[in-house]
């Protein structure tokens, strides 16, 4: 590890990794920091993504794919179902990734294009001049150091601090995240399809999610609102789930996490400082997912470092192209997510089955996300009048 | 310290670190630590997902 850097990312999860990638193959000087001992690992994710999103940055390959999958089947309160798909040639729409293998894959991918990447080492502080941040205190074995760079990247995750640090208030409230269980289950057929269990029968402003992950296996988790957390806890709903609906399921690996679910934050830039994706609350709000989120903006983060490089400013004045850019992308569909998810948390269990009566004879296995809210917005115009000048 | 974490139970998955108002939580590698700024508000306890924290009172 040297002393001094072009750039450095704390974090080496997919919006950590694509930023160094993408800094280091437009010739930057990159350091990128990870303070668990293996990257990727443990896991805290439903590890689902969509297959469009995610080839804008990656190839497929099987080493991290542990399964595809057809579409969502939305299952309400009562029991009925809907099925969707985002693409009418009912091709893979969807991955389950093993995310193990998926995270260690992007950062050696950033290592090939030239960064350095550097585990078991923490970021502890920031270093400032005149305001402006210009490295990190790295921590590694118990031994701190001072690493100056032009910029920082904070790519921390959930529990983020590098933006806490430059001044930027991302704590969050207990109603701006998800707070997760899941089990890998095994002895289970989980079909083709990812399964959402939706309803307060099931989960208080979240849901229950079934990702098929190959074989016999399937994630199976749940998500509740974190104001709705305390007296009940994801974790103990996640086994009476289990309990009642799979109770031949066997327990292969358990999973805990928080997901943010706040929508986009005032600011994720300071001078000398750029976040990116758990760490920017870019993860979408309605859905949970974040991974694609965050490689987009790990995308555009990057390609504004090596403008800021050719520039010789890291100010928040070169730094405003990432927040413009991210906010008019991805920034879009997280503050729409953002919107229908708090509609939806207020809805009842025979609400949401009345709108899953309202599609009778209407074949959703074609439509996608937007498309179904569209038509679920229609047919329940008094219901969901919110979302009419949305979709 | 006045936010205990059972670390039985913790699944150190930094939920609570990113709802403390102050920072006072970090997540080290599979333990959470607490430092002196906590002001017992409670949240991290509230929305920890397998019940690790307990605010003690002084």
């Amino acid at each position: 590890m040297k002393d001094r850097y072009d750039v450095i990312v704390v974090g080496a999860g997919p919006g950590g990794s694509i930023t160094a990638k993408t800094c280091a193959e437009g010739g930057l000087d990159v350091l990128m920091i990870e303070k668990r001992q293996e990257i990727g690992d443990p896991v805290r994710c439903a590890e689902g993504v969509g297959t469009y999103a995610l080839k804008k940055h990656i190839a497929p390959d099987k080493r991290w794919i542990a399964a595809e999958v057809k579409g969502s089947r939305i299952i309400a309160p009562d029991g009925t179902q809907i099925l969707m798909s985002s693409d009418s040639a009912m091709k893979d729409v969807g991955y389950t990734l093993e995310r193990k293998v998926f995270d260690r894959v992007l950062a050696q991918n950033a290592a090939m294009a030239g960064a350095e990447v550097r585990v078991k080492t923490r970021a502890t502080g920031l270093l400032k001049n005149n305001g402006q941040v210009s490295g990190i205190k790295a921590m590694y074995m118990g031994e701190t150091k001072d690493i100056k760079a032009d910029i920082v990247i904070g790519a921390d995750g959930v529990e983020s601090k590098v933006g806490r640090w430059a001044g930027i208030d991302t704590s969050l409230k207990p109603h701006d995240i998800e707070t997760c269980a899941q089990f890998l289950i095994s002895n289970i057929d989980p079909g083709e399809y990812s399964e959402f269990y939706i309803g307060e029968k099931y989960s208080a402003g979240g849901y229950v999610w079934i990702f098929p992950k190959g074989g016999y296996t399937a994630n199976v988790g749940i998500g509740i609102l974190g104001s709705k957390s305390g007296k009940i806890r994801a974790l103990s709903l996640l086994h009476d789930f289990i309990e009642t609906h799979i109770p031949h399921g066997k327990i292969l690996e358990m999973v805990v996490g928080g997901v943010p679910v706040s929508g986009p934050i005032e600011r994720t830039i300071a001078d000398g400082l750029m976040l990116v994706g758990d760490a920017a609350r870019q993860s979408d709000p309605l859905t949970g997912g974040g991974i694609t989120n965050a490689m987009d903006a790990g995308q555009i983060a990057g390609e504004v470092c090596i403008k800021a490089k050719e520039k010789g400013d890291y100010s928040v004045k070169t730094l405003m192209e990432y927040e413009d850019r991210w906010r008019a992308t991805i920034g879009k569909e997280i503050s729409r997510s953002l919107k229908v998810k708090n509609l939806l948390i207020k809805l009842t269990d025979e609400q949401f089955n009345q709108l899953a009566h309202s599609l009778d004879g209407i074949d959703a296995s074609t439509m996608e996300l937007p498309k179904m809210l569209a038509v679920l917005s229609r047919k329940n115009p008094k219901l969901l009048w919110e979302l009419r000048s949305l979709y | 310290m006045v936010v205990e974490v059972n670390r039985f139970k913790c699944g150190y998955c930094g939920a609570c670190v990113g709802v403390c108002p102050v920072g006072a939580l970090e997540l080290m590698e599979t333990w959470i630590e607490v430092d002196d700024s906590c002001t017992r508000c409670g949240v991290c306890a509230k929305i920890c997902p397998v019940g690790a924290l307990e605010v003690k009172i002084k």
